[in-house]
């Protein structure tokens, strides 16, 4: 069992060794849809609540796996379980509160099976975190997430206003500068022990 | 409609398709696990043999799979062949294993994998699929290396583990780390860009 600290876990995943600039999960949505402000910022809070629940369902699908000592269907169910609690949240939105369904639902089925979701439900699990280190970590994962998309935005919008040569448009200037957000996070490290 | 000559379903995932440069797609093994030449190469290798498996599974069952379930079917086919590999790379190396860490079972949701089996797959013969699924886990592998390499020279000073230059070679640091990745990814893009604007001047003179 892990017991580190809720903060330090917290920190951690959000800043420290943030989830795009550190491990380089859920990159395709971040270049995809960091063109603008208003999108990210969706985006992010749809990968924050996707996160939330993922973590959860990965908690007791892996008390299960335990209980029936089958660690190599792990894989397999996780990303099944997680591809249909998140449809079926989905359908509870709209359904419950159409406001909500609005603004996130449209990003859903995209990231159903993004990487920064089936890696946050690893991570937790070979790190041996408890039920409530697991939220914290999903939790901190998905500010780090939106936080990353968020940045990346505003410089993308300062960025289409400026004269770039037309050979490094588009994907090779999005990766310069993501390459150099990911080594100002570098500064953080240290931070929360 | 004159189908292509076979071969073009095994080249064009060398160059003109290639997954990483030309479509953008599994950047984030990609990027994560090219620090090294030798982590690199374990890790195109072995997103190569899911992508071949899962090729040949999905178009072998192409018929079987119900369309409004296809993506479910394909998930699932994915992720055993993903555990095999993670059971066999624990098996044949411990080391390699713990430094490829987590991404292993993280090719599950590499976006090369599925969209080869819903664009081409599904719709192709086993022959077809299985060219298909190799000339892209070539492209893969060679993309995942070059990177992997530039990392390794600039970052370590060495190449698969062999040290390069004696003394006085300052290592950059900042390539085994993950910003590294980017750049060297940017990097190589240009190059490719560039090699691709020469070919398209060229070809109105002609």
């Amino acid at each position: 069992m892990n017991d580190a600290a809720h903060w330090s876990i917290f920190v951690e995943a959000a800043l420290i060794n943030n989830f795009v600039l550190a491990y380089f999960l859920g990159i395709c949505p971040f270049f995809g849809v960091s063109a603008k402000l208003e999108t990210a910022l969706r985006m992010g809070g749809a990968v924050s609540f996707v996160m939330l629940v993922a973590s959860v369902c990965a908690f007791s699908i892996n008390l299960l796996l335990d209980a029936v000592a089958a660690p190599y269907l792990r894989i397999i169910s996780y990303i099944l379980v997680i591809a249909s609690t998140v449809q079926l949240v989905e359908m509870l939105m709209r359904k419950l509160s159409p406001a909500t369904f609005r603004a996130l639902g449209i990003y859903l089925p995209l990231i159903t099976t993004n990487c920064a979701i089936f890696g946050l439900a690893l991570f937790q699990t070979n790190r041996e975190y408890d039920f409530t280190r697991s939220v914290v970590y999903a939790l901190g994962a998905g500010a780090g997430f939106a936080l990353a998309l968020v940045l990346m935005a505003g410089v993308r919008e300062k960025l289409d206003l400026a004269n770039v040569p037309q050979l490094v448009k588009g994907t090779a200037a999005a990766l310069v500068v993501a390459g150099i957000l990911s080594m100002s996070f570098m500064g953080f490290a240290g931070l929360g022990r | 409609m004159n189908q292509p000559p076979t071969t073009d379903e095994f080249v064009k995932g060398l160059w003109r398709d290639n997954p990483v440069f030309v479509q953008v797609l599994g950047m984030c093994p990609a990027l994560a696990v090219s620090n090294t030449a030798i982590n690199a190469l374990a890790m195109g290798l072995a997103t190569s043999f899911v992508l071949l498996m899962s090729g040949i599974s999905v178009s072998l069952l192409r018929r079987f799979i119900p369309r409004e379930a296809r993506i479910v079917c394909y998930i699932c086919i994915i992720a055993s062949f993903v555990t095999v590999v993670d059971y066999a790379i624990a098996a044949i190396s411990l080391e390699l294993y713990r430094s490829l860490g987590a991404f292993i079972a993280l090719i599950v949701v590499n976006c090369l994998i599925l969209g080869r089996a819903e664009a081409f797959a599904s719709k192709n013969t086993v022959g077809r699929s299985v060219l298909d699924a190799l000339g892209m886990g070539v492209g893969f592998t060679v993309a995942l290396l070059s990177i992997g390499i530039v990392r390794e020279i600039l970052g370590s000073n060495s190449l698969f583990g062999i040290a390069l230059f004696p003394d006085g070679f300052q290592t950059w640091t900042v390539m085994v780390l993950p910003s590294g990745g980017f750049f060297a990814m940017a990097l190589w893009l240009l190059v490719v860009n560039r090699i691709k604007e020469r070919q398209a001047l060229k070809e109105p003179a002609q």
